[in-house]
């Protein structure tokens, strides 16, 4: 099971002719994606040719609109490696195939963008991933974005995290202590994003499959705080264990996401922390220990057992 | 990017918004030329930094006469203004604003930011003007009113309306306020601000509403697309070794300790510098050097990390996802090879610690290239305990 996207899931690539999207494509053919169609404006007629995870060759037909690419090959997932001044655009299109799920990898779109294509999905069907994140992968049958693959093993944890490097950190250490995972989800380190914290929480209670979930915030924003109190109230039968980067973050301080900035004094890690540990999670104490953490957890629940899958 | 109060005025004044009659200056002759040609019996004398807090700091003074503004635009220039927001440092005045002055009945507060939640503007104004903002949420949050708007609307004239009343702004000055806000709303979208303050906005005895403070900031990431604005910066109001991070496409935050951390992704830099401040060491900076991490990036990097002998040790903390590990232990041989004289060693400790991609091929290119000084972790936790420890032993 796991979240979102599995091995039926049909995937088109946006801007797929970029040499960075390109690279991804073949990545993601390798894992087992089903890649069915790719998009660039003008492009159209051309093939990006890789190999499955079998070693079969796979030719993907490049469209000139998403429109053209849904038509012809059914697919129902998206995921954009646009350059910033453009995927904003690239997101509605998308939205407007009416597409289940939109994975948007692309840093540096600006904030008034954003804010636009958020107003343009209400009521619209799709799930918006991104943008600025590392995509998500269910563990052994699909993955859209950039994520390593070969650091996942399957079991029962959810990881939904802001940092595409933490994501990863996260996972090798969950695997490295026999924590297999359903679903790794970025959900980007933005401001003005597709999917936050209870977005995912609530996709991941309802999956059979995963047992726990691992949270990881930074500073910026309030979205901890509010997914803390979703917990309380929304998924008592479900462990969750978290990390918090960004302890030692001067106050008005970008640091790299562009909403990863304490503002008027609001969205500091030790705010983040308070809220988490008020609700009954573990938050681990640094970024080496949250393996450690979540296994704790998992103990305290009484589920290791079934959560050391490998 | 941020830019300063007389600029931020002369943006908004472009669009409308009410001002005060002003003219920066950059010597204190500009600044009595500037108090002459704006002829008011009373003139504003303001120090022009990035940072607010300014008027508790001394750097606002009223002049009565010109000899008023000589002798306060002599102590203010080159005078370095510690204020709330600025650090112990302070910063150093090397512009004011010379304006008329205002007759003040009261004072308000009006800001547009992007609210994360709602994904929409939100317009936020108050009756407690002239007061940290922050404050008045702590303390009496009933005191602040908002108005989340449709982007696909825009700030609507009842939305302004409401605002005017709620603040309890006397008949004449409504129409007034309104067109403010709504000056300002276009500006902050016109020039994809990520803040626009204005504090205090005052009402003055004849009824007439303007913006006495100024603050703009823009989204980094819509700046290709306003050339002019990037031209107000101000790169003396910026941290040296930050500009030239930025130029070599690098995130550099520079945190004044003495143990550098170099990183991949946002997040896991973050949090290196909080394991090293948890083992016990002051972090000198954040760095993300980002996803493609070439030889000649990882090299500049370092340099930027150990110019002018700030950091005693350097923790190299990587995981290789897309980025390689092979190159950034490229990218520390190239390093070493400009840093130090004999191009195979490293002025400071440098504690390694590679993972993921081509991990075992990094550790591998930095074993069959010793280069002194460097030393290879074997895990994240004991690679930040090591550099503490070399640190604080040098130190000792």
């Amino acid at each position: 099971m796991g979240i979102l996207v599995n091995k039926d899931t049909k995937v088109i690539v946006q801007g797929i002719t970029g040499k960075q999207a390109t690279f991804h494509t073949m990545q993601m053919l390798a894992y087992g994606t089903k890649i069915v169609a790719g998009v660039t404006p003008g492009k159209a007629g051309q093939t990006v040719d890789g190999k499955d995870k079998d070693g079969n060759e796979v030719k993907v037909p490049v469209f000139n609109t998403v429109k053209d690419a849904v038509d012809a090959t059914g697919a129902n997932a998206s995921v954009i490696y646009v350059p910033a001044r453009f995927a904003a655009d690239s997101i509605m299109e998308a939205i407007d195939a009416e597409l289940d799920v939109v994975v948007c990898i692309t840093e540096h779109i600006p904030v008034l963008d954003m804010v636009k294509v958020r107003r343009y999905l209400e009521g619209k069907k799709t799930r918006l991933i991104g943008p600025n994140c590392p995509g998500i992968l269910t563990t052994d049958e699909c993955k859209l974005g950039i994520i390593p693959g070969y650091i996942h093993k399957k079991g029962h944890v959810g990881v939904i995290s802001r940092s595409g490097t933490l994501t990863y950190e996260a996972t090798f250490q969950l695997t490295a202590a026999g924590i297999g995972q359903t679903t790794a989800i970025g959900i980007g380190g933005d401001p003005v994003k597709g999917t936050d914290f209870i977005d995912a929480l609530k996709l991941f209670k309802d999956d059979p499959d995963t047992l726990a979930v691992l949270m990881i915030g930074e500073i910026g924003g309030n979205a901890e705080e509010d997914a803390a109190k979703w917990i309380k109230e929304n998924m008592p039968d479900k462990p969750v264990a978290a990390f918090i980067s960004g302890r030692q973050a001067p106050p008005g301080k970008r640091m790299g996401h562009a909403g990863a900035i304490i503002s008027g004094g609001k969205g500091t890690a030790a705010d983040k922390i308070k809220a988490l540990n008020a609700v009954g999670i573990d938050v681990a104490d640094t970024v080496a220990h949250i393996g450690d953490t979540v296994v704790k957890t998992l103990k305290k629940a009484g589920i290791y057992e079934k959560c050391h899958t490998c | 990017m941020n830019i300063h109060e007389y600029q931020s005025k002369q943006v908004l004044k472009s669009f409308g918004v009410n001002v005060p009659n002003g003219k920066p200056a950059f010597s204190v002759e500009e600044a009595v030329a500037a108090a002459k040609e704006i002829g008011t019996s009373v003139v504003v004398v303001k120090a022009q930094i990035h940072a607010g807090g300014r008027g508790k700091a001394g750097g606002v003074k009223l002049a009565h006469n010109l000899d008023e503004v000589e002798q306060f635009a002599k102590e203010l220039l080159g005078k370095v203004l510690v204020t709330k927001q600025t650090g112990p440092a302070g910063k150093k005045v090397n512009r004011l604003l010379i304006e008329s002055g205002a007759d003040i009945a009261k004072e308000y507060y009006l800001s547009f930011v992007v609210d994360r939640q709602t994904a929409k503007v939100v317009m936020m104004a108050s009756t407690e003007g002239g007061m940290e903002i922050e404050k008045v949420a702590a303390e009496t949050p009933e005191k602040i009113f908002k108005e989340y708007i449709d982007p696909v609307i825009g700030l609507a004239p009842f939305q302004t309306s409401r605002m005017a009343y709620k603040l309890g702004l006397p008949k004449p000055a409504i129409r007034p306020a309104q067109k403010l806000m709504s000056c300002l709303y276009n500006a902050f979208i016109g020039k994809d601000c990520s803040l626009a303050e204005i504090n205090p906005m005052v009402l003055t005895k004849d009824n007439d509403v303007m913006a006495l403070d100024a603050k703009l900031n823009f989204d980094d990431s819509a700046l290709y697309r306003h050339p002019d604005i990037v031209e107000l910066r101000d790169e003396t109001e910026e941290d040296p070794k930050e500009l030239e991070a930025a130029a070599a496409d690098l995130n550099y935050v520079n945190l004044g300790g003495d143990v550098a951390c170099m990183v991949n992704g946002a997040g896991l830099a973050m949090a290196t510098v909080d394991i090293l401040k948890y083992f016990g060491g002051d972090p000198a900076n954040f760095l993300d050097v980002g996803g493609d991490s070439n030889p000649e990036k990882i090299a500049k990097a370092f340099n930027i990390m150990l110019e002018g002998g700030q950091s005693k040790g350097i923790f190299v903390n990587i995981f290789g996802g897309i980025n390689r590990c092979d190159q950034v232990a490229e990218g520390v041989i190239a390093a070493a090879k400009i840093v130090s004289e004999d191009g195979k060693s490293m002025p400071v400790p440098v504690v390694v610690r590679l993972e993921g991609t081509n991990a075992e091929k990094g550790r591998e290119i930095l074993k069959n290239t010793p280069i002194k000084n460097v030393i290879m972790a074997p895990t994240m936790e004991g690679g930040a305990e090591q550099i503490v420890k070399l640190v604080n032993e040098a130190k000792a």
